[in-house]
């Protein structure tokens, strides 16, 4: 017993008594919420990687269209009110889920639903709109980046919404468990990225794109 | 439970909790909702104006960019200096260093090489 004790003190057999709280393992919710940080930090990692590809590649465009002729910014600031909006109404719906308010929860996440769709609904229109004109992934290098990295996060936008269709659901049937609340909260975090990466993305992809 | 070597670590908080009463939260979400939209606002504007010196609209650009990140990190994920947000702050800074070093270093190897290197049409014709 004694021997622990010490132990305890002196963690690193310094000779030296260190007052070390030992509380124990942080909350299940912290951990959780940490480790899905780390993958969101690699997933912004992953689309660095991305973007400097489209940054290397902006004036290739082989003889191709560049940016300017393309990018129409009046459907991308609509794209943007869309995404950004959303975040906000889905930030509302993490404090219903706190509050433990059904109702509220629900209504915030629909309408975080029907934006993020509304967000793929144009994006799509935008890509179908290109592809008509000649100018698909295969035209030049410029392209291929920028369906890859835009593609990219659109397919984010749309596994978040079926992501965010389950917690809907599981809010539903299961109520606001310690569990799911955790799911929720990954979930909060994926979304409010997925809108940091768009901020890169309408200004390096098309303010910049469109200005080179 | 003492604090006097600064060992005693937080319990912490999970990137995106935080406290407040329901009134507090949703203030915080408008403060950071209102700045957001004047970021990006700002950030359209300069990309279509000749107002200012051509050449500085990229890096206002950029620069308002990395500025409304900081206003997502800060209102919408509650990412924060304070003590009991760390861990999540020095997972940030890591990721942070790790884009910078690709994007910084592609850049710059791309635009050294394309600098120094023959164009690929005088290339073949070398080696005839």
């Amino acid at each position: 017993m004694t021997l622990t004790a010490v132990a305890r003190e002196d963690p690193h057999h310094l000779g030296v008594l260190v007052d070390v709280a030992h509380e124990g393992p942080a909350p299940k919710r912290i951990v959780t919420g940490f480790g899905f940080w780390i993958f969101l930090l690699s997933d912004i990692v992953m689309f660095s990687c991305f973007f400097a590809a489209y940054a290397v590649l902006l004036g290739r465009t082989a003889g191709g269209p560049s940016g300017a002729e393309l990018f129409n910014l009046h459907s991308v600031a609509l794209e943007t009110a869309c995404l950004l909006l959303s975040s906000f109404v889905c930030g509302m719906a993490s404090i219903a889920a706190d509050e433990r308010n059904h109702f509220w929860f629900q209504i915030a996440m629909a309408v975080t639903c029907v934006l993020g769709l509304a967000f793929l609904a144009i994006e799509f229109h935008e890509f179908a709109d290109l592809v008509a004109r000649g100018a698909g992934p295969t035209r030049s290098a410029f392209l291929s980046a920028f369906f890859t990295l835009v593609g990219c996060h659109g397919l984010h936008v749309s596994a978040g919404i079926l992501w965010l269709l389950t917690m809907m659901a599981q809010v539903f049937a299961k109520g606001f468990r310690a569990d799911i609340e955790r799911r929720f909260l990954c979930f909060a975090l994926f979304w409010h990225a997925l809108d940091i990466i768009w901020v890169a993305v309408f200004s390096v992809v098309y303010l910049i794109g469109s200005a080179a | 439970m003492s604090d006097i070597h600064g060992l005693r670590h937080q319990a912490g908080l999970a990137p995106g909790d935080e406290g407040g009463s329901v009134g507090l939260r949703v203030l915080v979400y408008l403060v950071g909702l209102g700045l957001a939209i004047l970021l990006t606002v700002t950030s359209f504007f300069v990309a279509g104006t000749d107002l200012v010196w051509q050449p500085s609209i990229p890096v206002a650009i950029v620069v308002l960019a990395i500025a409304q990140m900081g206003v997502h990190l800060v209102f919408f994920l509650h990412i924060t200096t304070g003590p009991d947000n760390t861990n999540n702050v020095m997972a940030l800074a890591f990721g942070l260093l790790i884009v910078f070093l690709v994007i910084g270093g592609s850049l710059w190897i791309m635009a050294n090489l394309d600098q120094n290197m023959l164009p690929t049409d005088q290339l073949m014709l070398m080696q005839r």
